[in-house]
């Protein structure tokens, strides 16, 4: 049960951060980025290991009485953060490291959409890249797909009674992975 | 069986359909010396960058997804053998067959069968259109390295069909 997921580009600004308690989140915004600075520290002390002890996962980065802070790199420099409730005692070592598998292999997708420029926020809003489907397709309980009187394709209709609006589809995948993490352990 | 020609011919259709929107020589022309044209016409240059940035960014993609589990790289030299071996695997079915490098940051990638050359001819013939089925590999690796975290110029030469070198140039900073 993650609080708080963040993607942080190699460069260290944020590609995506969500949090669940969606009020005070400027309290999790602010404890990523100085969990960065642990994150550096630990890439670079990993550099002097040998070959085969360093890994992908880092572990838990630091902890404060209500949260925990657990890191992830990947070779790309790419770094996932995960925040979660300190009170939440049945989250073993093993679970936030396979949390952080299915993060990655999302990651890995978003970056393999042809409709995503690396470097770019991480985002499914209105406001993204938009296309018109060709075929009718089911995106999410609260749209639903029709297609257009006279045109041959069909569009996403974002709520009832609103103008026909254009989502992006490929997008929400990393998106519904991160609120299936919130709401439970993977 | 079939998996490994579907990239070829994709790849060929892509270069033909690139190539197919400049029949003329554009207003870039250059005459030599002699009267002739010399290099690649303004048109030609931007259906090789156009090849370029679209290997730029397949590599980019298949430079998240193909190194897994392990941070392994722990220097430039580890990011080319891992360019040689497991992105030429993925890509071609096969490895590179020389890495060659000064040590200043200059890499020679040699491939002695290359497999988008292959079909084409073996010799000389054909080599002055060799270079535009190079550009998208080129920009393959490029767009690997960049993910990887190294800015690179990479270029590709042809002496004879169907053996290359892929060069890259690694800036100190």
């Amino acid at each position: 049960m993650a609080v708080c997921i963040a993607v942080i580009a190699k460069e260290n600004y944020p590609l995506y951060i969500r949090s669940t308690p969606t009020e005070n989140e400027l309290k999790f915004h602010y404890m990523v980025h100085t969990s960065l600075d642990v994150v550096d520290e630990k890439i670079s002390a990993m550099g002097k290991a040998l070959v085969d002890q360093r890994e992908l996962y880092l572990g838990l980065l630091y902890p404060t009485e209500d949260y925990k802070v657990y890191g992830y790199v990947t070779n790309s420099k790419v770094k996932f953060v995960m925040v979660v409730d300190s009170s939440n005692t049945a989250l073993r070592d093993n679970e936030i490291r396979s949390m952080f598998r299915k993060l990655h292999n999302s990651y890995t997708d978003v970056m393999c959409n042809p409709f995503y420029n690396p470097g770019d926020r991480i985002q499914s809003s209105p406001g993204g890249p938009y296309f018109l489907c060709p075929y009718p397709v089911q995106v999410g309980p609260t749209s639903c797909v029709r297609s257009s009187p006279g045109g041959p394709y069909s569009c996403v209709r974002s709520s009832p009674g609103e103008p026909y609006s254009l989502c992006p589809i490929q997008s929400r995948a990393f998106d519904n992975m991160v609120t299936s993490m919130m709401i439970q352990v993977c | 069986m079939a998996d490994t020609v579907l990239f070829e011919f994709l790849h060929t259709e892509m270069v033909a359909e690139l190539w197919a929107h400049d029949p003329d020589p554009g207003s870039g022309v250059s005459a030599g010396s002699r009267g002739e044209e010399v290099g690649a016409t303004t048109g030609q240059k931007m259906s090789l960058s156009v090849l370029e940035s679209m290997g730029f960014r397949v590599g980019q993609a298949l430079g998240e997804r193909l190194p897994r589990e392990t941070l392994a790289f722990r220097e430039e030299l580890d990011v080319l053998k891992f360019l040689c071996k497991d992105l030429w695997v993925a890509v071609f079915q096969k490895q590179m067959d020389s890495l060659r490098t000064n040590h200043q940051g200059t890499y020679v990638l040699q491939d002695n069968s290359f497999p988008l050359l292959l079909p084409m001819a073996s010799g000389l013939q054909y080599l002055e259109e060799a270079p535009k089925f190079l550009a998208f590999t080129c920009g393959l690796l490029r767009g690997a390295l960049c993910t990887l975290g190294i800015e690179s110029v990479v270029t590709a030469s042809v002496a004879a069909l169907p053996v290359c070198k892929f060069q890259v140039l690694i800036p100190k900073s």
